[in-house]
């Protein structure tokens, strides 16, 4: 199968050098803006892709104009809230779906694809409305509320359970274990890897979410790093080496998290799988 | 379908148990919200008062509402402008980093980048590359051109937008395609080859073939996603909408007249049902084209089940 000509191999390598400079460069220009001293033009042409005089400077200062690092920590208990609540509620209801036998199954099922179909877009308002009746908006519960059980996360675990064998679970039925023991110490070790997909994708929605958090959020001290840097990118002190330095602090911990887990992420996607 | 054996294995309430986060959760903020939208759209409502039953007279002002046609053009135009591109340059990606080269792994992950990044982080590294002074800028100065005021004009300002929803699925959608392409035999491409079919032609009469079903998929995938377009156009022409809000899309629409102290709730939960209705259309082809997924995979080809998955936005699931 290797017969790829020398020729085709180096076209195929321009290529996806060409590609890696369009979709990664973008993030290096930031990183190097962000570098940039005051002193230093930063609107040179031709542009100067390396920091004359590397500095920190701007982190600091960015730190200044906005509680960027509040935001995060914001942006963290809201990501870790929703991990959490989505990998319960979640493996617990795909485990009901998929193991459990009840009247009720086939309706409970279907109402979690019905909120599939339901575009959030298209409810923001009326969660609005709501999170202002409970007295809720403006708070970071708000924020975590609408999205704690993920109707595309409970399909996702409900496939998980429904591929495993059942040997293993009528062993401890035998034993007699009950529901609750085969659920933990049965079923969940065995869907695992799902449990991973499920948690990196609740992270990085959680995480780069903008529209809810925008809507319901209104205290400044309050924010989530999106919308936080939103309003650093209004506010009238706009240097590009301070949003620079907000976006890096941003995108930062999730290329990190991005480069540990990746195979997750792949598998995330290829098998991101919903049999309605 | 396996199940039980019909031996008692659990309490009756165990299920609802089980359930009940899961349930309540989308029932509480799905559901319900979508059943009091729908309400709410044929009231006059605002955020702090509840509103009387006004029929139909939303939707009457909603063909006579200037704005309105503006969002939903603006929509509209990101769906046919967006998909073709999300549709065909992944697929092309893919088969750029099918072929296992030295190093094929590196550029897989990499091209993944931009989907991994929070679509505000996206939006600000764009707006200072495409700034008068930014870097594309710079570029074009030195070749000559330019300079091109791509965040001061409504029209560029869209397309400016458009490029940036490309690029960012640009990763997510190639993953899906690559997925694809793994079940595509490589007897196929190589009978074609021997028989003297240069590689556009094995492109249009072995690969496109061979993936078509899930082309529609990502078509319908974006589409719906494009349609519902919102953080790109508001960070790159601001919360108005760029110059006259000729900018505006439909959910910037809903979100502005229906938040704030005096929103209109009512009138932005029609505007909602409408985003509803256009967004359940796009789905429903989703799922006629996952039902023909599941036919070809009957051809003995083992195609993995895929659909829906996180967005590319990394939005809310």
């Amino acid at each position: 199968m290797n017969r790829t000509t020398p020729w085709e191999k180096a076209v195929r390598y321009v290529l996806l050098l060409a590609v890696l400079a369009l979709t990664v460069g973008p993030f290096l220009w930031q990183l190097s803006t962000s570098l940039k001293s005051t002193t230093e033009d930063i609107y040179t042409s031709p542009p100067r892709f390396l920091p004359a005089h590397p500095t920190g400077h701007n982190y600091a200062e960015v730190a200044d104009i906005i509680p960027v690092w509040d935001y995060a920590l914001n942006s963290l208990k809201v990501a870790a809230a929703n991990v959490l609540t989505n990998l319960a509620g979640a493996s617990m209801a795909g485990y009901a779906l998929a193991r459990l036998r009840f009247r009720g199954r086939r309706a409970a099922g279907l109402a979690f694809v019905a909120a599939v179909l339901v575009p959030l877009e298209s409810v923001v308002i009326a969660q609005f409305t709501m999170m202002r009746d409970l007295e809720l908006n403006n708070t970071l519960v708000a924020v975590v509320l609408p999205g704690a059980v993920g109707a595309l996360n409970v399909l996702l675990m409900r496939n998980a359970f429904a591929a495993l064998p059942y040997e293993t679970e009528e062993a401890a039925v035998i034993d007699g274990a009950n529901v609750w023991q085969r659920f933990v110490r049965v079923a969940l070790p065995s869907v695992k890897g799902t449990l991973a997909v499920v948690a990196i994708f609740s992270f990085m929605g959680a995480w780069d979410d903008f529209l809810w958090p925008l809507i319901v959020l209104s205290d400044p001290d309050r924010f989530t790093l999106t919308v936080g840097l939103n309003y650093l990118h209004g506010t009238f002190q706009q240097d590009p080496r301070l949003v620079a330095a907000g976006t890096v602090i941003a995108v930062a911990p999730l290329v990190v998290m991005f480069v540990c887990l990746q195979r997750y992420f792949f598998r995330g996607v290829g098998e991101g799988a919903v049999k309605g | 379908m396996t199940g039980v054996k019909r031996v008692r294995t659990h309490r009756a309430a165990s299920p609802w148990l089980f359930l009940l986060p899961g349930l309540g959760t989308v029932a509480a903020f799905n559901l319900y919200p979508f059943l009091t939208t729908l309400h709410k759209a044929f009231t006059d409502a605002r955020t702090l008062t509840p509103g009387s039953w006004v029929g139909l007279r939303n939707f009457r002002e909603l063909l006579e509402d200037e704005q309105f046609w503006v969002a939903l053009r603006n929509s509209g135009l990101y769906v046919v402008l967006v998909v073709p591109f999300t549709v065909l340059l992944p697929l092309l990606l893919a088969l750029l980093v099918q072929k296992r080269i030295p190093g094929v792994a590196f550029f897989r992950s990499a091209f993944y980048t931009p989907v991994v990044a929070s679509v505000v982080v996206v939006a600000l590294i764009w707006e200072w590359m495409l700034d008068d002074r930014g870097l594309v800028n710079a570029v074009l100065r030195v070749l000559g051109a330019g300079p091109v005021s791509f965040l001061g004009d409504e029209w560029l300002l869209l397309f400016s937008a458009m490029a940036l929803t490309v690029w960012k699925g640009l990763g997510y959608y190639m993953i899906i395609y690559l997925a694809a392409l793994a079940n595509v035999p490589r007897e196929l491409h190589e009978a074609a080859a021997v028989d003297g079919a240069g590689a556009l032609r094995r492109f249009t009469a072995v690969t496109v073939p061979a993936v078509r079903s899930t082309m529609v998929l990502v078509g319908a995938l974006s589409s719906v996603a494009a349609f519902k377009v919102f953080s790109e156009v508001y960070l790159l022409a601001g919360p108005t909408g760029g110059p006259a809000g000729q900018d505006t899309t439909l959910v910037m629409l809903l979100q502005r007249t229906g938040t704030g102290l005096n929103g209109r709730v009512g009138y932005s939960s029609a505007i909602s049902l409408i985003v509803f209705a256009v967004a359940l259309v796009l789905m429903l082809l989703v799922l006629r084209a996952d039902r023909r997924d599941g036919q070809d995979a009957q051809d003995g080809q083992d195609l993995p089940h895929r659909q829906g998955g996180p967005g590319p936005k990394g939005g809310r699931a």
